[in-house]
């Protein structure tokens, strides 16, 4: 451990940060400067210096992680996070939960992005449809300047190798709250969806220095956006069950600041996947898919720097520490600005394409899709940006929540599943509505014949249409599946001859239709605070809730106070159901408390209970009685939410697989994007 | 419309794309200008909402400090906790109605923000809210009492909330706590 401490020191991270941020800077300088000429050694070195520069940065958290596993709380970011009595793995997943590690966090994401394009095989005889390595170099040196911006930021104003003096003998601990793990894994899932729009947007700026965005260069983008829009996903869908089995409030979407700057880059990123579609099979909306991969990269940054550095919240941020702020705007105006300013420069010479839109055809519906995205995406930024604005412009006081948001998304997200329902069964270029009414009767049927099993079930009118569309969206795509099968010649007719690409766009539909259906089921969630004694009975929707005990033990670092549920059938003599013991959780270093849930997830609703606190009362013979308050939750599908949100990674991740055929010419001569 | 016209065709598509951008664009604005003037929630301080009362229906945020020894918890005939307390800005004070379980860090003398309604007597709150840090106080909140005169930042943390309605002169002279740092 000492031999490891020395190699690993503190220095030697901030040695390795130093040195990668040089790397980063050549990584983007030197290819660039090779790619002015056709043959430069130059341009080879994109490859080893992106590699490099991982390695550099891997080394870095290397140090970290010994520093926080040796209690090296000379480090002011371990003495300020972290504690000798801290579970080891919360030593190492902790040091993303502040600003200065998941800085570090994001620029290492962001070199192993790079080092993955590196490692891609690239064009050759024998892979003609590689990725060019021109294109390629170009790709790490846009990538290398973001990430030098970045590692400077880190470097200059974020450092997480400072030392701190006096050395103090124990360090603060971690904020009781992000000791769980669903924590430990959500901020990297969630900071790779963003940094992997680092990607799409390098090939977009690299389209427009080219002045070439083709149907071959959307081929080459299409995994990139998929990969990075799956990971954002599942970081979403993770982020969203933590607050729902942590915060103890029972919601799993607050609407809030932080929750919207995930939502926001994921909106325009799900308009993206699909605009970039229609840019590979038809070489149209190339210009749109552009300023797409641009707007969503530049949401990812504001998204992921603007909010955790309190701008939003507080227009006083600024003052807590000005070089951070203005650095971060002055890194957002560069990045965002710049890559702005190139689009509305080289945009217009763009060629046009020839071909057009006609109203019915899958292209179509792809365009309408993008147009509600984007209006989505815009309602919930002005959403999230009206309260500082008029804080600041005005200097009135107000909050902007839950009501404001479904009033606006949800007649917005209804179209949206109406058009996803017909697009799977639209065919490119162009259809007669009398060809497509058949293919879509089937889901049209299962949907209509649920019309009154749907309004009887769901709590209100708006929950039933959603959940009716849901079901339309599910069945269109899977109907659209069995109807492909059977186009296949005879004998063929097996699963795995269709194309994988179909199966993922199918599953990440599916993926959306469950989850919306388990927000329609969350609407009709059932809510019961009680003040209760050990013995008490109380009754939510049909079953018998008995607080039966409450106990009190110790944890690692915590005390924990449990409260024991039994819940039966129908009333308090009938067949158990399950016992639940949700708990508080006592954090002394911190002084701070945490709830824990305890949550039956069972397919149709989920049984939640929250032990809110135990209170003390002495009765006149100076006997004391402990009462709890506790919440009592029955959600309908509420882990449909969720298991929705993996679906629909899935589907991405089911389309990056490497398929067995080669893929098709794309429309026009294959030839090399330079 | 006819493919051998393909100028036209493209035009034709071109109409459809910008009919339903303005369609989409129409629908988000009139739904957010609704929505922004019936579900807003402004953050008032106790002097304002009994100055100008809001009207009944609509959901406001109180904020201001836990007048010291007002606050009386109970329980309802189903069991569901209940809590009254007054909160006030030095000006005047309002009184809370919540059925809910009370934040961890709520404390009598400390800074608060009650989501809820006014109904001209009473304050009836769906949300109770004290932040994270004992020594935090939200914005709006130390905002108001600056406004209401109550509070000179400069001078330390801001005075006990049980006093201030005894309150009659403030001492902008006589800094009431050994110079702490702004």
């Amino acid at each position: 451990m000492t031999m490891l401490a020395t190699i690993f020191c503190p220095e030697g991270g901030h040695f390795a940060l130093a040195l990668a941020c040089a790397l980063a800077l050549m990584q983007g300088v030197l290819p660039l400067a090779g790619l002015r000429r056709t043959d430069s050694p130059l341009t080879a070195l994109a490859r080893p210096l992106a590699l490099s520069q991982c390695l550099a940065l891997l080394f870095a958290w290397t140090c970290l992680v010994t520093a926080s596993l040796g209690n090296d709380f000379s480090l002011k970011l371990i003495a300020e996070t972290s504690a000798i009595n801290k579970p080891w793995a919360y030593k190492i997943a902790g040091l993303w939960g502040n600003h200065e590690g998941s800085l570090l966090l994001w620029v290492t994401l962001l070199s192993l992005w790079c080092a993955g394009l590196a490692l891609l095989p690239g064009q050759s005889a024998a892979r003609p449809e590689g990725l060019p390595l021109r294109l390629r170099a170009r790709l790490l040196a846009l990538l290398g300047l973001v990430g030098a911006g970045f590692q400077l930021f880190c470097l200059t104003t974020s450092n997480p190798f400072l030392r701190l003096w006096p050395v103090p003998a124990d360090g603060m601990g971690m904020n009781p709250l992000l000791q769980d793990p669903g924590l430990a894994v959500h901020p990297p899932l969630l900071y790779s969806g963003y940094v992997g729009f680092a990607v799409p947007f390098a090939f977009a700026i690299s389209a427009l220095l080219d002045g070439r965005a083709n149907a071959l260069w959307a081929r080459h983008m299409r995994p990139w956006v998929i990969s990075a829009w799956a990971l954002l996903t599942l970081g979403i869908t993770l982020g969203s069950w933590w607050s729902y089995s942590v915060l103890g409030w029972g919601g799993y979407w607050f609407w809030d600041p932080v929750e919207n700057a995930a939502l926001i880059p994921w909106l325009t990123g799900t308009a993206l996947l699909h605009s970039v579609l229609v840019v590979e099979k038809r070489n149209l909306l190339h210009v749109w898919c552009l300023l797409l991969a641009i707007a969503t990269f530049a949401f990812s940054l504001s998204g992921t720097f603007l909010v955790r550095s309190g701008i939003l919240n507080s227009v006083h941020a600024f003052a807590n520490d000005p070089a951070r702020g203005l650095f971060i705007l002055g890194l957002l105006g560069l990045y965002g600005g710049g890559s702005l300013l190139l689009f509305a420069i080289r945009a217009p010479a763009l060629p046009t394409p020839q071909a057009g839109f006609s109203p019915l055809s899958r292209e179509s519906a792809l365009l309408l899709n993008n147009i509600l995205l984007c209006t989505l995406c815009a309602v919930v930024l002005t959403g999230t940006l009206y309260p500082p604005f008029m804080q600041l412009l005005f200097g009135r006081t107000l909050s902007v929540g839950k009501p404001f948001f479904d009033a606006t998304t949800i007649p917005l997200t209804l179209p949206l599943l109406a058009v996803m329902g017909v697009s799977m069964a639209l065919p490119w270029r162009q259809t007669r509505a009398d060809r497509l009414l058949p293919r879509l009767a089937p889901a049209l049927l299962i949907t209509a014949g649920n019309i009154l099993p749907a309004f009887w079930l769901f709590p209100t009118p708006l929950a039933a249409l959603s959940a009716l569309l849901a079901l339309w969206v599910i069945s269109a795509a899977l109907c659209d599946l069995i109807l492909r099968l059977r186009g296949l010649p005879e004998g063929s007719r097996q699963l795995h001859r269709l194309p994988r690409s179909l199966w993922a766009a199918s599953l990440a539909h599916v993926g959306v239709g469950v989850t919306i259906l388990g927000l329609c089921g969350m609407a009709g969630s059932q809510e019961r605070l009680i003040e209760a004694r050990p013995g008490t009975h109380a009754t939510l929707t049909g079953r018998d809730w008995e607080l039966t005990a409450l106990t009190a033990h110790h944890g690692p670092n915590y005390e924990v106070v449990e409260a024991h549920l039994t819940i039966r059938h129908h009333d308090a003599h009938g067949p158990v159901l399950t016992e639940l013991t949700p708990e508080i959780r006592l954090f002394p270093r911190q002084g701070q408390r945490t709830l824990h849930v305890a949550i039956l997830h069972r397919p149709l609703e989920d049984l939640y209970a929250a032990l809110g606190s135990v209170k003390e009362e002495r009765d006149p013979q100076g006997q004391s009685h402990y009462s709890a308050i506790l919440r009592l939750h029955e959600n309908p599908l509420a882990s449909w939410i969720w298991l929705g949100g993996i679906v629909m990674a899935l589907g991405g991740g089911l389309h990056l697989l490497p398929s067995r055929r080669r893929p098709k010419p794309v429309e026009g001569e294959l030839r090399s994007c330079r | 419309m006819s493919a051998s016209f393909p100028l036209t065709r493209r035009k034709a598509g071109r109409f459809w794309i910008i009919l339903a951008c303005l369609l989409c664009l129409g629908g988000a604005v009139g739904l957010v200008l609704n929505a922004l003037s019936s579900t807003i929630v402004f953050f008032m301080a106790p002097s304002q909402v009994l100055a100008h009362p809001p009207t009944p229906t609509r959901t406001i945020r109180l904020g201001g400090m836990v007048v010291a020894g007002s606050l009386h918890t109970g329980r309802a005939s189903d069991d569901t906790p209940e809590a009254r307390f007054d909160v006030t800005d030095g000006q005047a004070a309002v009184t809370v109605q919540y059925r809910g379980i009370l934040p961890d860090l709520f404390r009598e003398g400390q800074s608060v923000v009650a989501l809820g309604r006014y109904d001209g007597h009473g304050f009836t709150a769906s949300e109770v809210l004290a932040k994270h840090d004992e020594t935090y106080m939200p914005k709006e909140v130390a905002d108001a009492l600056q406004k209401s005169g109550r509070w000179d930042p400069r001078f330390g943390p801001p005075p006990n909330a049980a006093d201030w309605n005894s309150m009659t002169v403030p001492h902008p002279d006589t800094p009431p706590g050994p110079g702490a740092a702004p």
